[in-house]
Order: structure tokens, then C-alpha cells, then sequence
């Protein structure tokens, strides 16, 4: 059916929201803060997905939310008292809601048992109600037996039109219903031209009739017009005066509907509509610009130069605006991931026992779609951490000399060309010492090794390490830091941990705005341009001959500022047998991935830019320590590099030079 | 000329499919998140045909067909209420504002076809 398949998508994003919204007002309800504004607007929402379920097939969906609609309606006309457990009953409920669409959305039928809330539902409304009326059949009952001849006579009131009625549409349905039509108006109330008002209905029809249809089909006709046109039916199928034969009005056209072609499952999303608005704006200003350039390059000598400089620039403003303008149509507020966690806190605090108050900043922030699609599940590990690990329990927060409610703050913003998303406590804050324990316990790190306290509190995102001092109820659910950190590196973005013992600890998550462009550093090595992403580069400097060193057991390092840096020669890294190889005579940038530095050596450094990531696997294959390509202003299309892979070519070197290290049991001793 | 219908519905996959379905009837159409919005929209511009939800917020469908009534270019233009069974006595308020008829949710386009037929030229 294509009116379901066109709406398909949309009823199910629209619910959704709306399955938030209940949720939210339902939790606002609990802390007593919900008006009666809001009470209704829970009702609406559920409302809402009831007509949408009803009217797109979805008599389930349809038949549930309406147990529930009756329950807020209740609530919101006050003939129902809030309690805790009705509370309760309907954030069940709206999870089932949830999970009905899911189900449905998945194309699974009736996988969602519904039975128990429902039944809990009904209760709570005091009777057995009776099944919904979800579905109203159209009565059709046609009737049988031979045609009759009726006189139907029409009076309508003066004020007829004041309702926006048309008696000529009434007549017109009246004489559509058979066969034999007659029509006659009656214009006695019809007052003198200078007293007529032109806002009134001074005339009587009679229509005449014959036709199959019940005196109920007629009554029909006059469903929406009863109080506004008084009307008589009158049988004259024996009148011998009915032979009165006029003009059959001209047949309704029925507008055919064309098969529309069925939409496709694809992912949609929903732009408002000033920022298409925008869009179209600038499509016209880069035609302009566009037009501007032809025209002078077809015309062109040096003494237009200035000119033509002109309109480049314009043109270049154009392009940027319009780019910023379609990434920006895949922006979507980092509140839609917020919201989720009002329930989650309470649902997590209420099952340790623990007091939390949770403070959302910047849920306006936007980030790109793909993100925000992915970046739920590290959150939710993070805050579910931040409530089981991180605050402690009401007692020890007062034996600590703090208030008994613990705080978790999300908090989104923008900085520089990125996203910043912090999770924070006010807790006991990470504990180095056991996390030092038990890294060591699992040969993370030896005991002799030298590490700041944020170097071990980054161990807690190494893979296989739990800090949990009893696995809980809560932990132990397959995501791990490690997977937190992965996940948000995924989305080319950090993940850093700041903590005071006692004070609390804050995870702060770093995303570029788009994972389609890239803020980068254009390098030439051999010949060829690399991209760095500039998100990882923290300087880049030329060497001393002084500076670089050979350790045994390190391979080369760059001494800077006292510290040694291991670093990779890219030319070595992509085969370019051509390149700058003494560091003295090249540029080394020193890039940072998982909070570790190193240098990379490339022979110049060309420039800053940004850049469009294009898939590299997806159009030939992937490539060690190559995260995409691009195409440069001049048309060469240019590797992107993963710095993080990179990193790891200097640590299995290390690691390699180590064994062999071992192998021979000597140590330490430098080269210059 | 084509005709122009205002959809007023704080759903929008609502506003969508009523909409959708008067294109397909040869209708341009307007569209409204709620009764302010549409008395917004409706400035300056007349209009064929109004379809309105009753539960909105900030303006409801009953306050807003009242004061859509108070305008002249308003006077007779139809408008239905978007209804449901379980709305029982909505009808009688929508009337007593100055609604035409109205439309019962769930809805499919024949029958919303159905309808318009019979308060549209």
C-alpha cells in the first residue's frame, strides 16, 4: 500500500519522539515538577502515535496506546490521582510502546507481549474496558431493493455559510445518489436587492430523486450540515407528478492514485525548513558567482585581473557557506542522546541505592547524525560508570563531608573545529594506586616502569582491564573503557580522563563536527602530499643533527625539551626511495594518539586545509596506516593518514628491538 | 487555479499524510504545527479548505477555528475538525466554534477524499 510505505519512516522517527517525550514528562511528573501543560502534552504525545498507528495499519500499536491515552487522559482531567506505581506503571507501559515500534519497525508482528500492562492499564482505570475502537469500519451497508422516488426538500438556515457550508455541494451529493433528478429552488425568502446581505442564505431547494439509497444514505448527506439545514425527506415514488427530468450534475472526478513508487528503507532525516531555505539562497548566490566567472573569462585581458580575483573570491565564499550549510543539515542536537539519561540515572541510582542528581549543559549542541547515532552507547557506558564506580554511596558521601546526592554532569559544546562532550562526577574520583595493582597484576605494565597519574588512570581504557572491586549488578555488561575508547576513536575522536582523588573524575569525549571533513596538515614526502589530521598534530619543528638519537632498544628517537619521542620516517612507511632521510634536513611533526607523542618525518610542510575524507576501502582496499584519501586543490589525490596505526609502527618496532633486546641481555646503553 | 488547503496538526507525519493525500487531490497546501501558527500562516492569504487537530499545543483546535471565524477572508471557508472516536463531544464544540464537518483519525485518502467532496466545490 504506498500511502503506508510513503509514511512508513516518518511514523516511526516521529513516535520516537514522541516515546521521549512521554518519558520525560513521566519523570518530570515524578519529581512533582510536571503543571498541567505538561500532563497534557504526554497525553498528546501518546495521542499522537495512536492516530498515526490507527491510520497507518499498526492496529497494535494502535490498540495499546490507546490503554494508555485513557490512563493520561485521566490523569490530565484529574479524575485520577499521580502516584509513584501509576508512575512507574506508565513508564512500563511506554516501553513496551517502545519496544511495540521497534517490533514493528523490524517487521516483526506480535513478538511484544503486551497482555500484563495492559491489563495493569485497565486496572488502573478502575473497569475491564473493553477492546479499543481502533479501527472504524466505513458503514457501507448497501441498500437492496427496488429504486424509490423522494422529494428532499432543503431549508437551510440564513446563517448557513457563517459554517462554511455550500447547499450547492449538498444538492449536488443529493443528486448524485440516482437517477431521474429534478431540482427546484424556492426563492420567497429571497429579500430586495438593497436589503439582500450577501453573508446570508435566503434559498429552498427541493431536490427530486430516485434512487436505491436508505433514508439513512440521505440523512448522510446532511451528516455535517443537520443544525445548520433543516430538511424534510418525502417518499413520492406513487406521486404521478415525478416525471420532473433535469440536468444530471456532472460526476465527481475520483483523483486516481497513481502508484507511487515505494520508499525505500533508507535511513531519512528531518531538516527544517529555513535551513533548506538557506541552501537554495546560496545555490542561487553561487550561480551568480559562477555567471560572473564565465563572463569574464570569456572576455578576459590582465586589465580585468582585479576583476576576476573578485569574483574567484566570491565564488570561494559561496562554495564554503554552501558546505558548511549541507554538513549542517546532517546536524542534529546532542539532545536527542541526552534525553535518554534522566531515566537511565534514575533507573541505575534507584538499583545501587545511591542519591544522583544529573545536570545536562549544551544539549542544544549539534552534531553530525552518524555520530550522534553512535555515540549513545560510550555515553551510556560512561554515565552507568560514573554512577557505579565514581559517586559513592549516600553514607560515605556524608563520612567524606559532602552532601548526601552525588551529581553526574553531562556537558556538550563547541570548541575549536570540534565537539567536546564531558561526563563528570563528583565522586571519589579514581584510585591510581589500585588501578597501578591491578595494571601490573595484569601485565599491563611492569612494576618498574616509570608513569605518571594520568598515564595509569589512561590504563583503565586498556583492553581486558576492570577496576569493579565486586563485579555489580551493573557492570559486566560486555563494554568495557576499552570498547568506549574504540568506539569514540572510530568517529576519529579521543577520549581523555582527568580525575581528583576525592573530587571526581571527568571523561571528556572529543569529536571532530563531521566525519566527512577533515581539518588537515598537507606534507610532502618524496615528492607526494600525505594529509596529518590536524587534530592529532601538536607541533612540528626542524631538528638539530643533536636532537636525534639512536637508543638500542627505542630505535631512533628525537630528544625535544629534555624528553625522548620515538618517530617514524613516512618515506620509510610508504616506500618513497626519493625523500629527504637526514631529520636535520626535513620537518619533523610531533602527533599525539592515546596521550602519547611521537614525530613523524616528512620532508616539508605544505599548509593547512580541510579536506573531504573519500573511502579508501570502499574503492580499492585498505592500506596499513592510510585512513582514507582526498583530492587536493590541484586534482592529485592524496593519502590520509592514521596517525594512531602509525604510532603502533613505532611500538612494534620498539617492541621487536626489545625481544631482540632480551635475547642478548644488554641494556640501556645509547648511541649517539 | 489550484485550490489551497491549510493542514494544522502538531504531528507532522499527520500534517504529512493529510497533506499528501489533498495533493493528490490537486490541492497546494499549507501546513501549521498548531492553531497560532495557522492563524500566522493564514495572514494575508485566503485559503479553500482548513483541516485542523483539535489537541495542540499552545493554541487548540477549538480556540483556533473561534478565532479563524472572527476574520472576513475566514467567514465561509470550510474547515474540519480532525477527530477521533474517542473524542466524543468534540464534534458538538467544534460545531458550536464554526467548524464545517470534520474528519475521523484514522483516516485513509478515499475517505478524506470523501469528505472534502462535500464541503468543496
Amino acid at each position: 500500500m504506498t500511502f503506508m510505505a510513503e509514511f512508513r519512516d516518518a511514523f516511526f522517527e516521529e513516535s520516537a519522539e514522541h516515546v521521549a517525550a512521554v518519558e520525560q514528562g513521566l519523570l518530570a511528573l515524578d519529581s512533582g515538577a510536571a503543571d498541567s501543560e505538561q500532563m497534557n502534552a504526554i497525553f498528546r504525545a501518546a495521542h499522537s502515535v495512536k492516530g498515526l498507528a490507527a491510520t497507518l495499519g499498526f492496529p497494535e500499536i494502535a490498540a495499546f496506546t490507546h490503554d494508555m491515552e485513557s490512563v493520561l487522559d485521566r490523569l490530565r482531567s484529574g479524575t485520577l490521582a499521580v502516584t509513584p506505581k501509576l508512575g512507574q506503571l506508565l513508564l512500563r507501559a511506554n516501553d513496551t510502546l517502545k519496544a511495540l515500534l521497534a517490533a514493528a519497525q523490524a517487521g516483526q508482528g506480535s513478538e511484544v507481549d503486551t497482555a500484563e500492562v495492559t491489563g495493569e492499564l485497565r486496572a488502573a482505570l478502575g473497569a475491564p474496558t473493553t477492546e479499543a475502537e481502533t479501527v472504524v469500519a466505513p458503514q457501507s451497508t448497501p441498500a437492496a431493493g427496488a429504486p424509490r422516488t423522494y422529494a428532499i426538500r432543503l431549508l437551510p438556515k440564513r446563517q448557513l455559510f457563517a459554517s462554511g457550508q455550500d447547499p450547492m455541494l449538498i444538492v449536488r451529493e443529493l443528486t448524485e445518489l440516482g437517477h431521474d433528478v429534478s431540482v427546484v429552488c424556492d426563492t420567497t425568502r429571497l429579500p430586495a436587492i438593497d436589503a439582500l446581505d450577501p453573508d446570508l442564505c435566503h434559498l429552498i431547494w427541493v431536490v427530486k430523486v430516485t434512487t436505491t439509497a436508505s433514508r439513512d444514505e440521505i440523512a448522510n448527506v446532511f451528516l455535517f450540515a443537520e443544525d445548520e439545514c433543516e430538511h424534510s425527506v418525502r417518499d413520492v415514488t406513487d406521486d404521478p407528478s415525478r416525471a420532473g427530468v433535469a440536468a444530471h450534475a456532472p460526476p465527481l472526478k475520483t483523483p486516481g492514485s497513481d502508484g507511487k513508487p515505494v520508499a525505500a528503507e533508507a535511513a531519512s532525516i528531518r531538516v527544517p525548513t529555513d535551513k533548506i531555505d538557506a541552501l537554495v539562497d546560496l545555490v542561487g548566490e553561487l550561480v551568480i558567482s559562477q555567471a560572473m566567472v564565465n563572463q569574464i573569462a570569456s572576455d578576459f585581458d590582465m586589465g580585468r585581473l582585479g576583476e576576476l580575483q573578485e569574483a574567484l573570491a566570491s565564488l570561494d565564499r559561496s562554495t564554503r557557506d554552501l558546505q558548511e550549510r549541507v554538513m549542517s543539515v546532517r546536524m542534529l542536537p546532542v539532545a536527542t542522546v541526552f534525553n535518554r539519561f534522566p531515566r537511565l540515572v534514575r533507573d541505575v541510582s534507584n538499583t545501587l541505592g545511591k542519591k544522583v542528581r544529573l545536570e545536562m549543559q549544551g544539549a542544544e549542541t549539534e552534531l553530525d547524525k552518524g555520530m550522534i547515532e553512535r555515540i549513545g552507547d560510550p555515553l551510556t557506558h560512561l554515565v552507568r560508570n560514573a554512577i557505579d564506580h565514581g559517586l559513592e554511596t549516600p553514607a560515605d558521601r556524608i563520612a567524606a563531608g559532602k552532601g548526601d546526592t552525588g551529581t553526574v554532569t553531562l556537558r556538550a559544546a563547541h570548541e575549536g573545529g570540534s565537539v567536546v562532550i564531558d561526563v563528570a562526577d563528583d565522586g571519589r574520583g579514581l584510585n591510581t594506586k589500585r588501578i597501578r595493582e591491578k595494571a601490573e597484576a595484569n601485565g599491563l605494565i611492569r612494576p618498574d616502569e616509570v608513569l605518571s597519574d594520568d598515564e595509569i588512570n589512561a590504563l583503565i581504557f586498556a583492553p581486558g582491564f576492570s577496576t569493579a572491586a565486586q563485579v555489580s549488578d551493573l557492570s559486566g555488561r560486555g563494554v568495557g573503557m576499552d570498547v568506549v575508547k574504540r568506539n569514540v576513536e572510530g568517529m576519529s575522536g579521543s577520549v581523555t580522563l582527568t580525575s581528583t582523588e576525592g573530587k571526581g573524575s571527568r571523561v571528556r569525549i572529543r569529536l571532530p563536527l563531521t566525519l566527512a571533513i577533515l581539518d588537515g596538515l598537507i606534507v610532502s614526502v618524496g615528492g607526494a602530499s600525505y594529509v596529518l589530521p590536524l587534530l592529532s598534530v601538536v607541533e612540528s619543528l626542524r631538528p638539530t643533527p643533536r636532537d636525534v638519537r639512536n637508543i638500542l632498544g627505542s630505535g631512533e628517537v628525537l630528544v625535544l625539551r629534555g624528553e625522548s619521542l620515538p618517530f617514524v620516517r613516512l618515506h620509510a612507511v610508504f616506500g618513497h626511495d626519493v625523500a629527504i632521510t637526514e631529520p636535520s634536513r626535513g620537518i619533523i611533526v610531533i602527533a599525539e594518539t592515546d596521550g602519547r607523542r611521537f614525530g613523524l618525518l616528512v620532508d616539508d610542510v605544505l599548509g593547512q586545509q580541510q579536506v573531504v575524507i573519500k573511502n579508501l576501502e570502499a574503492n580499492y582496499r585498505k592500506l596499513d596506516g592510510v585512513m582514507g584519501a582526498t583530492i587536493l586543490g590541484d586534482g592529485r589525490v592524496s593519502l590520509i593518514c592514521d596517525v594512531q596505526e602509525l604510532f603502533r609502527w613505532t611500538t612494534t618496532r620498539r617492541e621487536a628491538a626489545e625481544q631482540l633486546l632480551a635475547a642478548v641481555s644488554t641494556s640501556g646503553e645509547e648511541f649517539a | 487555479m489550484a485550490k489551497t488547503a491549510l493542514v494544522v496538526d502538531d504531528s507532522t507525519t499527520m500534517r504529512e499524510m493529510v497533506s499528501y493525500s489533498l495533493k493528490e487531490a490537486g490541492f497546494d497546501t499549507l501546513t501549521a504545527g498548531d492553531g497560532q501558527q495557522a492563524l500566522d500562516v493564514l495572514q494575508g492569504k485566503s485559503v479553500d479548505l482548513i483541516i485542523s487537530d483539535l489537541n495542540m499545543p499552545v493554541m487548540d483546535g477549538i480556540t483556533f477555528i473561534k478565532q479563524a471565524r472572527q476574520r472576513d477572508e475566514l467567514k465561509g471557508v470550510p474547515i474540519l475538525m480532525l477527530t477521533t472516536e474517542s473524542q466524543a463531544g468534540m464534534k458538538e464544540q467544534g460545531k458550536a466554534a464554526g467548524a464545517t464537518g470534520w474528519l475521523v483519525k484514522p483516516f485513509n485518502p478515499e475517505m478524506l477524499l470523501k469528505v472534502i467532496a462535500k464541503v468543496v466545490p
